[in-house]
């Protein structure tokens, strides 16, 4: 079953909280919806599941104009922030509860819900109550009563935000392998840019409203069409940088400047946004031709296997994202070597005209 | 937020519809209707805004209306603070909140003529608890030939029957406030006035505005207990709007004026809980928009 | 300013405790150095804010003893040790400005009002509030509010010490960064004791100097962050820190060395000993994807795996493949070449960790 939102609009007292989306879910793709929160995340999933009405335009199922279809009738289930079960049912009954108001058989009931347990690493738990277990175990039950309804479309939203960043990890590698060989259709709200490069499938981004982009993940993440979705989909932040092109020459803010490279030939001469990749910023040059820049170090972040710098001259400031520790007292002066063939172009409107090209393939 | 809309629920809500018109609107129809004619026997006269006019000017309703908001203000203006108080002091946790709970609702369980005939006797100079004591103290306390006597009784009855409401709304209030607050504050060497000013009054405000709607609304419609314990009296002195009116229908049968002074009556709730609703309506819009949505 | 010192701590929320298992924070001593950054780090129910609590005042142990400067404090509120405490979400006094919300500390120990208005714009200079110091604290966004809650903690100077439990919770992830710098500004500026709770090893190794590794009640490790990344002293940190954690493996020990199966996994001559002489048989050996090595080519030092996932995380990619019958990650570079189906990995020695019963053995050479 294919989902396709057509145009669609959502206003509430005079603003916009959806603005004209348009976007087409195959049937078993893995779609993230990436976003700062108020992005419009979850109003855009109660349009798709019949929660809400959109103000204009169509939701379709299958080419089916559903768009007036009350949520009772789609098929379909959702798994919030919060774990939400019924607290009075043991997790079994939890787990079967769609299952029986479907009125499927005892049989059938206990092989799906044994079957959905175990792919959830619940079946020591069918007996417990959701109060209970702990935040992943009440999340897990949460998803497999989604689940063993074999839903057309299944929606979570930012369901691993109260739960630690390691039982994150745990999670997220088990949807990717459950999500595997589903035929339904997933979609998955996050605030976090890595969250979605982690669960891979195709990544949708928003911002006030607007779907900005959308395409398989790494596709959306290395060749972004405008600068919001660069930033948006970024962390640490991609570094911006205003510059000139003259015939010959790029230029920073009339300090720096470097030849324009064969890259970046294309571009017609004007003011343009550059966009650099913190990883991509180095203490040592990678290329014969990258542009050395005296700084200052603002700060150095240091994480167990990474360094997070932050530097400043009296026109940029940028942030490096470098593997290994490396500390640094402030106002140190250093130099960082600015990759000349990694950076993104985007002209004044913030449209992208140019994407570095990746070795070894997007 | 807008829902999908499904029809069939109008018709799990006809019936309803249905005993409310019949209950309720058609009989409002009714007073209208008298309000604007004068009915004699089997005859009635259009007299247009006459009957408002009347009882608009009347001496005794705008005396019963005076009355009504001192009534309604001083109530207001014990129970709300003394409410506040006492949700504060009551315990938090363990069996003794449980028992002060009950303790504390049990003055709201009593049937409202019951109110009144407990305070009577109560009162009373001879056989009450109150009254005698009073007396034997020296002091002359009648609430039958004395006014002030009357009114102090009147409120007194009514803040022991109502502030439990208060109470329990402003518990509630309370047991929503996050530990944490009350932890920072300790850590910033707050007094217990200004935890009291800056963490519990603000985030009482919700449930206060509910609660002052409804005292304020039930109080100024309020019939049977002053009714029971003093019959309006001693003269006119604790009549009240409510009785004031009941009089006029009933036992003098002037239907136009009474028709015309419910309505009037309805109105004035009506604009004050409308303000209240508005502003109600404001704050929660003021919420959504900060919270907003993912 | 102190310097808090934990004696014999233990703490138990049972009233009758049978087992270690009913202590929330099993038996420990511990030093936290005067102006330091310090994170306390762990899984929810490892007993870290349990620890935070009973550092500020808020509970009391159970066992032990909390000293201030050789002063024990254990029956002193937090107001009475000179805590600050921000909390998860923002706590500020909606009624209140902002100024007015920073003042709030300095009125009630009464100082005079000529000395507070200097120091709450130093404080809210600092945190970049400056703008909105004449707005009322309800209208700010999440993240000015616990700004406002910081600064309320920072604008005393007799404070001894900011304890912090997951602040950062409520933030934006775009703005979560901006705040972990700017703490790390605070402290580096006022050289106040820090102590920051949080579960997310990204945020603790970036803020703290020395991060406190907490497992079912029990300190596992005291280090700074590249001690923990580098040379975890516990299978769980070695599995706590780093994204994805550490690869473990079943190992047996034979007379030459350590043997997974029948592949020879290359020990240290001193860690081999010691495996050999202890009885246990919890023996594994650890080593993290960033330093499993993987080859463009098949070499004879390498061993031949079957990839079973490649991951695309943007600037690097993480491989999973399996070894034997165990699932490993390995960290590849975004320009290093991607293997299909199979691929030629090695275990640098300098790199494996050997653990006897989930604790680390030293290599000989430290």
């Amino acid at each position: 079953m294919s989902l396709t939102l057509e145009n669609v609009s959502k206003t509430v007292d005079g603003e916009a909280w959806i603005s004209d989306v348009d976007l087409t879910l195959e049937p078993g793709s893995f779609n993230v919806l990436l976003g700062r929160t108020l992005a419009g995340k979850t109003t855009l999933m109660r349009l798709m599941a019949g929660l809400e009405k959109p103000t204009r335009g169509r939701i379709l199922m299958n080419g089916v104009d559903v768009t007036g279809v009350s949520v009772r009738d789609r098929n379909l289930s959702m798994v919030y922030q919060q774990f939400i079960n019924y607290p009075a049912h043991t997790v079994y009954d939890n787990i079967a509860s769609p299952l029986r108001l479907a009125r499927m058989s005892k049989k059938v009931i206990d092989e799906r819900v044994r079957e959905t347990a175990k792919m959830l690493h619940l079946e020591s738990m069918l007996n417990r109550y959701p109060l209970e277990l702990s935040g992943g175990q009440q999340q897990r039950t949460a998803m497999a009563r989604a689940l063993v309804k074999d839903a057309d479309l299944i929606l979570f939203d930012e369901p691993l935000v109260n739960l630690d960043y390691k039982l994150r990890e745990e999670f997220r590698e088990e949807l990717r392998e459950l999500f595997k060989t589903k035929n339904c259709i997933a979609v998955y709200a996050t605030t976090e840019p890595n969250e979605a490069l982690a669960l891979g499938g195709n990544t949708a981004v928003l911002h006030e409203g607007r779907l900005l982009q959308y395409g398989r993940t790494p596709e959306v993440y290395h060749q972004p069409k405008d600068i919001l979705t660069a930033e948006m989909f970024s962390e640490p932040p991609i570094n911006v940088v205003p510059g000139l092109v003259t015939e010959s020459e790029v230029t920073f803010d009339e300090t720096v400047h470097f030849k324009l490279n064969a890259d970046l030939q294309s571009l017609t001469p004007g003011r343009y946004q550059f966009g650099v990749r913190a990883s991509h910023i180095g203490l040592v040059p990678h290329a014969d031709d990258d542009l050395e820049l005296p700084m200052n170090v603002d700060l150095a972040e240091i994480s167990g296997s990474e360094t997070f710098l932050h530097v400043r001259s009296d026109k940029l400031e940028l942030v490096l994202h470098l593997s290994g520790v490396h500390e640094y007292d402030v106002d140190e002066q250093i130099k960082v070597y600015f990759p000349t063939h990694k950076i993104y172009a985007f002209d004044m409107d913030g449209s992208a005209v140019h994407v570095p090209t990746r070795m070894g393939g997007v | 937020m807008s829902k999908v809309k499904n029809n069939k629920a109008w018709l799990l809500v006809l019936p309803m519809l249905v005993l409310v018109s019949f209950s309720a609107i058609i009989p409002l129809m009714t007073v209208v209707n008298y309000s604007l004619q004068d009915i004699l026997g089997n005859s009635a006269f259009f007299v247009g805004t006459e009957w408002f006019e009347k009882t608009l000017n009347d001496p005794r309703f705008q005396s019963a209306l005076l009355r009504q908001f001192g009534f309604s203000f001083t109530i207001l203006a014990i129970q709300i603070p003394l409410g506040i108080g006492i949700a504060l002091l009551m315990p938090k946790k363990g069996w003794q909140a449980s028992a002060v709970l009950i303790l504390i609702t049990l003055p709201l369980l009593v049937p409202w003529s019951v109110v009144g005939s407990m305070w009577q006797i109560f009162t009373r100079g001879d056989i009450g608890l109150m009254g005698h004591g009073i007396r034997e103290l020296g002091y002359t306390y009648s609430i039958t030939s004395n006014a002030t006597d009357a009114w102090i009784t009147i409120i007194l009855m009514d803040v022991w029957h109502w502030t439990p409401l208060i109470a329990l709304l402003c518990y509630s209030g309370l047991r929503s406030i996050p530990e944490a607050y009350y932890q920072a504050a300790r850590i910033d060497r707050a007094s217990k006035w200004a935890v009291f000013r800056y963490i519990q009054l603000p985030k009482l405000t919700n449930v206060l505005v509910i609660g002052v709607l409804l005292r304020f609304m039930h109080s100024f419609m309020i019939y049977a207990e002053p009714f029971v314990l003093t019959g309006g009296g001693p003269g006119s002195s604790t009549t009240f709007l409510s009785q004031s009116l009941t009089t006029m229908a009933i036992a003098q049968q002037d239907l136009g004026p009474s028709a015309a002074f419910s309505i009037i009556y309805f109105l004035i709730i009506l604009a004050v809980s409308y303000v209240f609703y508005i502003g109600i309506m404001n704050m929660q819009k003021e919420k959504a928009t900060k919270n907003g949505d993912a | 300013m102190a310097e808090i010192t934990l004696s014999s701590l233990a703490h138990t929320y049972a009233t009758n405790p049978a087992s270690p298992e009913d202590y929330a924070i099993r038996k420990m001593d511990h030093v936290w150095h005067q102006g330091g950054a310090y994170a306390l780090l762990g899984p929810s129910g490892c007993g870290k804010s349990t620890m935070l609590n009973i550092i500020s005042g808020l509970l009391q142990p159970s066992e032990g003893d909390v000293i201030f400067d050789s002063r024990i404090v254990n029956d002193l509120s937090p107001e009475e040790r000179n805590i600050a405490q921000v909390f998860q979400f923002p706590v500020i006094y909606d009624t209140m400005t902002v100024f007015e919300n920073l003042a709030f500390p300095l009125r009630n120990i009464k100082t005079p009002e000529h000395k507070i208005a200097p120091r709450v714009h130093e404080v809210a200079d600092i945190l970049e509030l400056t703008p909105v110091l004449k707005r009322k604290a309800k209208n700010l966004n999440a993240d000015e509010k616990q700004k406002v809650s910081m600064g309320r903690g920072l604008v005393r100077d007799d404070v001894s010490a900011i304890l912090f439990d997951e602040p950062l919770t409520v933030i934006d992830p775009q703005l979560k960064w901006k705040l972990r710098r700017k703490l790390k500004q605070i402290h580096e500026q006022f050289n106040i004791t820090m102590i920051y709770v949080t579960h997310d090893q990204l945020e603790a190794s970036t803020f703290a100097e020395k991060i406190a590794v907490m497992y079912e009640g029990k300190m596992v490790q005291f280090g700074s962050p590249r001690e923990l990344f580098e040379r975890p002293a516990h299978t769980f940190v070695g599995f706590f820190i780093g994204s994805p954690g550490m690869n473990f493996l079943d190992v047996t020990i034979n007379n030459s060395g350590a043997q997974y199966g029948d592949i020879d996994i290359p020990i240290s001559n001193h860690q081999h000993a010691i495996a050999k002489a202890s009885e246990s048989d919890n023996i594994k050996v650890g080593i993290r994807p960033e330093f499993v090595h993987v080859w463009d080519d098949r070499n004879e030092e390498a061993f031949e795996v079957q990839i079973k996932d490649m991951e695309d995380l943007g600037t690097y990619r993480i491989m999973s493949f399996y070894f034997g019958d165990s699932l490993m990650r390995a960290r590849l570079h975004e320009d290093q070449r991607v293997p299909q189906k199979k691929a030629y990995v090695s275990f640098p020695e300098q790199w494996l960790t050997l653990y006897i019963d989930e604790y680390r053995v030293e290599a000989g050479n430290e």
